[in-house]
């Protein structure tokens, strides 16, 4: 699931749950988990490793 | 206010009693407590007949140790047979404790006096003590300024003089940031060292038990009591010359205080005069600490409060609930990759550690924020609150490695300043030892006051 459709489905499910303050809560979580995303100590499978050791999220951690 | 050390010796020596020096304490408490709000409950009766027993025993040639007779408060989230554990929090309503925790057991054990079950952020889930269901605690330095959090009850306590000492839990943060804003000090032990057991959790992979205090001895003494080693002596403090220390500046200064940073500048030139090598070193996933801090966090907490937030959630606090409801939403494979950077910052720690003997770094970026903001200058910046106040304290949370907070100083208006120190992981001993040489180089002279009138 990618991080936008994550946070569209969240921010919809708080809504229908009476809880539309969540949403900007969630939009703050969204950008957390897209540094986490993002960060080199990920593993991915399509991916491989650089000469450096270090790993790249494919889109920068979008996904 | 004595420390637990000075009163050890005048209780010996026969110049005071626990009755005493606990009805000093309620006092204190009767005195301030209506304007700090550290106490949810009083245990004014029990903590008399406790004393009185310290001192029977005593009289009768019975020492139980460093502790014997020692007035003790507990942040509200341990549990203490036959009264309530709060939690500060409306969902716990009609709870009441059938066992003490083990950590209540050890320091019963080692004779301290209960004297109260202090305030703190509802469920340990923030850094400020503003969202409780009994109010607020205050900083006893400025009672509009927040007291930190979550055991922020626990530190006005101790920086009050309503308890000689206090224990606190540290998820984020939360003995260490309340003693800094407060000018005590505060103890997180290595991870799973001190049992959790018995208290509520917020992160069950990052709860840690430890003691808020008036020095660094005194820490060390209720730690081992909470260990269950109530005669052990505090050990010998390391030779300052020689000892190396590591400040990791990247990210860890990057965001501080003015004030605070000349704070911690000023303890690294003391220290350097006293013979202290001080290197620089790098953590390089520091950046990363925040987002893998929040994945843990918040699906920890969310799993232990799925249930009362489906059946109960009006009686959280508007903002605790929120935080919680967050959690609720994270997918698995986030958390999986938060587990992986957890593991990631515990090896560059552990490095950064291999040729020295702590890291150094200030323990909070900011002096105590008033009470109601949500954000705070920093420097040239504003930053939210809650980030700012666990940026340097969350990431040894992660990595499970011991650290604790003690006195820098004052700013120009009062407000405490702290110094933050870092051990090897399962090596707490080890970090206090540094800690009790660092401590006269680490408070400057202008330290805040340890009478135990702090605010008047």
């Amino acid at each position: 699931m990618t991080i936008d459709s994550w946070l569209q489905a969240a921010i919809a499910d708080a809504a229908r749950r009476g809880l539309p303050e969540l949403k900007s809560a969630l939009e703050t979580l969204s950008r957390a988990t897209t540094a986490l995303r993002a960060a080199d100590f990920n593993d991915h499978a399509d991916v491989e490793q650089t000469a450096d050791g270090r790993r790249q999220a494919p889109d920068g951690g979008r996904r | 206010m004595m420390t637990i050390e000075a009163f050890g010796r005048r209780l010996r020596a026969g110049e005071i009693t626990s009755t005493q020096a606990t009805e000093e304490c309620l006092q204190r408490i009767e005195a301030d407590n209506p304007r700090l709000n550290a106490f949810i409950l009083v245990m004014a009766e029990e903590a008399r007949r406790q004393a009185r027993e310290a001192d029977r025993e005593l009289a009768a040639g019975r020492d139980r140790g460093a502790l014997h007779g020692v007035p003790i408060s507990l942040k509200d989230i341990f549990d203490v047979r036959g009264v309530p554990t709060t939690a500060a929090s409306r969902v716990r309503e009609g709870h009441v404790a059938d066992r003490d925790a083990p950590a209540v057991a050890h320091l019963r054990q080692a004779g301290a006096v209960i004297i109260g079950k202090a305030n703190l952020h509802e469920f340990a889930f923030g850094t400020t003590n503003e969202d409780s269901a009994f109010g607020p605690a205050r900083n006893p330095h400025d009672p509009s300024r927040s007291p930190g959090g979550s055991s922020g009850g626990s530190a006005a306590s101790v920086a009050a003089g309503m308890a000689l000492a206090s224990i606190g839990t540290d998820t984020g943060g939360s003995i260490r940031i309340p003693a800094a804003a407060c000018g005590i000090v505060g103890l997180k032990p290595s991870l799973g060292e001190v049992s959790t057991d018995g208290v509520v959790p917020l992160s069950r992979t990052m709860d840690h038990v430890g003691p808020l205090a008036q020095s660094v001895t005194d820490a060390c003494l209720v730690y081992h009591a909470l260990l269950g080693d109530a005669h052990a002596m505090p050990p010998a403090p390391m030779p300052l010359h020689g000892l190396r220390l590591a400040v990791p500046r990247t990210y860890f200064c990057d965001l501080l205080d003015d004030e605070v940073r000349a704070r911690f500048e000023a303890s690294l030139d003391r220290l350097r005069a006293a013979g202290v090598h001080v290197d620089e070193i790098a953590i390089q996933h520091a950046a990363d600490i925040g987002p893998v801090y929040l994945h843990i966090v918040l699906s920890d907490a969310a799993a232990y409060h799925a249930s009362a937030l489906e059946s109960m959630a009006e009686r959280y606090t508007p903002n605790v609930r929120m935080r919680l409801e967050m959690g609720r939403y994270l997918l698995a494979e986030d958390y999986v990759r938060a587990l992986a950077g957890r593991d990631m910052l515990k090896r560059e720690v552990d490095a950064a550690l291999a040729q020295h003997d702590a890291l150094i770094l200030p323990s909070l970026p900011i002096p105590a924020p008033p009470l109601g903001a949500s954000s705070v200058p920093v420097g040239k910046t504003t930053e939210p609150v809650r980030n700012v106040m666990l940026r340097l304290t969350q990431p040894f949370n992660v990595t499970g490695h011991p650290a604790i907070a003690i006195p820098s100083g004052q700013t120009s208006t009062g407000l405490p300043c702290s110094v933050q120190l870092v051990g090897s992981r399962a090596q707490t001993d080890a970090l206090l030892k540094v800690a009790l040489a660092c401590e006269p180089q680490i408070m400057s002279a202008d330290s805040p006051p340890r009478s135990g009138k702090v605010g008047g």
